[in-house]
């Protein structure tokens, strides 16, 4: 085995500080990383993809209905007015469906807000496919205006038959501080 | 160096340098004694408010901040420092080593112990209150909604966690180089064994725990978001971060225990160790399935349905090397001579009592079951038969086992065997009463609780007096045994008892193996 010292205890100490230090770099190069990937790629915590889907032609399955609910939530001191213009449709799988969340800043400031999405059941979530959806770019607003967010999305034709109701939860939180007040007006 | 034979240096100078591994075990005894007083008081507080329903004592806020510091100074200050003080004072005489490996890294890795503890403690006097997100300390409650004081606890972590380490690479390069002409691997008494592979533990975890509360610092100090969804973070992740180190941590806090018991049992049982070897594989065993189970304690955040079968399978896989360490202990004691004095006392009530835990701890691993056993009381009630029943007995066996051979006087037999049943009776009053509050659905770590479990608390509370009041006898018949015990010179204190630590003088020279012994 490589011997990084004569001495032999010095070389134990120093292969075991190797192990330590690779411990601690582990955790940050690739735990965090690898739940981020695994998250994506399984579908789990309700984590739909960041990305817009590319909707490919398959056809509606016009067999079976799913009531679709929408749920918005503000995080913790976040002061805009966030709701779903409408809190329940009913969709075909393989269908386009389009809506709009609506949101308000009723502050004077402008400010910059993101929505961070979930399905429930987190099973649902790798079936659920968003061509368009105001979650994957950071909102702005300018103080005392309000907005309509739109959203489309697909649900796939293979989601499981025994789910029927699939409920799509945003919460939206204020990330003015943190794009260092830098708000493009829009 | 001068004279070889010297004796310790005097007054206060001699605890502060001093590199004898027999000093600084000492040192680390009753550093973690005094730390297991300062949070079992806490857990008097936590059972004092829960004798009765409603708010007696506390506010909520200082309950909370009770049960966190309780957890964190049991586990990091009186658990784990009392078995690296064991593996101080015990591995270089059970191996024929003259001392450490690295004696003044042993100094160091103790000295920076204290003021840690002072730290953390001092968090109850600062503004805010001290740390009241529990032991576990999840993410958001310790990060957006943490007290100003969790920069202190953060600290406090670190510098622990280098403790550990230090104190755990000094153990392999004592066991990995310093072992007498002999002593193969296979012929290392038991604990040494079970230290050697919880010291690699400790070197494979601590960095993961530095690393979860280093992001823990960069989200409330620098910015970033690694638990925090706002900023594209997920707190879930700090939950498997946690216990990525938090589950070997719990072997790394009863594996000691199970060397302990290993030394203890054929001792009195006058006979060698049934199964030696498969009690090795075990603990290597053990050691590996930790690192895959890690998820069995976050049933409930949402896993994929896989994912839960995984943690549950491999979690009961543990069952096994366990179960074959506790029928080697009983097939140990199968037909031998066996005496009750207090060390065997205390191995049987760990036995017994550790078995009760470890089912609990099957019904825990059930995840469909889990989720009504989840943060309940159950929980409560199983980590303390396996923390409380498990490390502390065995620990306590450890103090009366080899306390002659420390200090040359024997204990109090007596008061040793009073001191065994008081905390037997007492802590199975305080905890068995816990499974069934949980089961009803009594949930942790509250301050007040629903009228239908008063009874039981109230058992609960007088259990956990008498179990904390027990412990003062023993501080009493330890000080007695070193201050006026009966003098002893017999090199065994116990005759049964084998392994290089009792072919020395009582009590042992402050240097010993300066040569070393021949191993058969």
């Amino acid at each position: 085995m490589l011997a990084l010292s004569k001495n032999p205890v010095i070389d134990t100490v120093a292969k075991l500080v190797v192990v330590a230090v690779a411990m601690f770099a582990f955790v940050f190069v690739v735990m965090v990383p690898l739940y981020d990937v695994l998250c994506d790629a399984l579908g789990i915590n309700g984590k739909t993809s960041g990305e817009a889907y590319t909707a490919v032609q398959a056809g509606v399955d016009e067999s079976r209905e799913i009531t679709i609910q929408f749920v918005a939530t503000n995080n913790e001191g976040m002061p805009w007015d966030f709701k779903p213009s409408v809190t329940v449709m009913k969709v075909n799988p393989g269908a386009s469906n389009d809506t709009v969340f609506l949101a308000r800043n009723p502050l004077p400031q402008d400010m910059v807000a993101q929505a961070i999405p979930s399905v429930s059941p987190t099973r649902a979530a790798e079936y659920f496919h968003k061509t368009e959806c105001f979650c994957f770019n950071q909102q702005p607003l300018a103080g005392e205006t309000a907005t309509e967010m739109p959203l489309q999305f697909i649900i796939d034709r293979d989601l499981p038959r025994d789910i029927r109701t699939i409920t799509l939860s945003y919460t939206i939180f204020d990330i003015t501080e943190m794009v260092g007040g830098a708000v493009a007006a829009r | 160096m001068g004279d070889h034979h010297h004796g310790p240096a005097k007054g206060l100078t001699r605890w502060l340098f001093t590199t004898n591994h027999k000093d600084i075990g000492t040192m680390y005894l009753w550093f973690s004694f005094a730390m297991f007083i300062l949070g079992g008081s806490f857990a008097m507080i936590i059972r004092a408010e829960l004798f009765q329903p409603g708010m007696q004592l506390v506010e909520p806020a200082f309950f909370n901040q009770m049960t966190t510091l309780h957890g964190l100074i049991m586990v990091f200050g009186a658990i784990m420092p009392s078995f690296v003080g064991l593996a101080n004072w015990m591995i270089p005489m059970m191996i024929g080593a003259p001392d450490m490996a690295l004696p003044r890294m042993n100094n160091w890795s103790f000295w920076i112990l204290p003021p840690t503890f002072l730290l953390l403690a001092s968090t109850l006097f600062m503004e805010g209150g001290a740390p009241a997100f529990g032991w576990t300390f999840y993410a958001p409650l310790s990060t957006t909604y943490a007290p100003p004081s969790v920069t202190f606890f953060i600290f406090s972590v670190h510098v622990l966690g280098i403790s550990s380490i230090m104190g755990s690479i000094n153990i392999i390069a004592t066991v990995m180089n310093m072992r007498a002409p002999g002593m193969t691997y296979m012929k290392m008494p038991l604990f040494v064994w079970t230290w050697l592979i919880t010291a690699f533990l400790l070197v494979a975890v601590m960095p993961v725990l530095a690393g979860a509360v280093t992001m823990m610092l960069m989200d409330v100090h620098f910015g970033t978001s690694f638990f925090s969804a706002a900023g594209g973070g997920d707190p879930v992740l700090f939950q498997h971060i946690f216990w990525f180190f938090g589950h070997p941590e719990v072997y790394i806090i009863i594996l000691p225990a199970f060397g302990v018991v290993s030394q203890i049992i054929p001792t009195f049982s006058r006979k060698p160790l049934f199964g030696y070897d498969s009690m090795v594989y075990a603990t290597a065993s053990i050691a590996f399935l930790s690192f895959i189970v890690w998820a069995h304690h976050m049933y409930t955040v949402g896993m994929p349905v896989a994912g839960e079968l995984f943690f549950m399978y491999a979690t009961m896989l543990i069952a096994v090397p366990t179960g074959v360490k506790v029928f080697n202990w009983i097939s140990t004691m199968w037909r031998g001579a066996l005496t009750f004095e207090t060390p065997m006392l205390f191995c049987l009530g760990f036995l017994v009592l550790f078995t009760i835990g470890g089912f609990t701890g099957l019904m825990l691993s059930i995840a469909p079951a889990d989720f009504q056993y989840h943060d309940s009381y159950f929980v409560v009630a199983h980590f303390h038969y396996v923390m409380v029943a498990g490390a502390v007995f065995s620990m306590t066996a450890a103090v009366y086992y080899w306390l002659p051979k420390w200090c040359g006087r024997m204990y109090n037999e007596s008061m040793g065997k009073t001191h065994f049943w008081i905390s037997f009776i007492g802590f199975n009053l305080a905890f068995f009463p816990q499974h069934f509050v949980g089961l009803a659905g009594m949930p942790r770590r509250i301050p007040d609780y629903a009228l239908q479990f008063a009874d039981f608390n109230m058992m609960s509370s007088i259990g956990a007096f008498i179990y904390g009041a027990s412990q003062i006898l023993f501080l009493y018949n330890v000080i007695a045994t070193i201050v006026s015990g009966k003098p002893t010179s017999d090199e065994k204190t116990w005759e049964g008892a084998e392994g290089l630590e009792w072919t020395i003088a009582t009590p042992a020279p402050y240097h010993t193996f300066e040569t070393p012994p021949a191993v058969r």
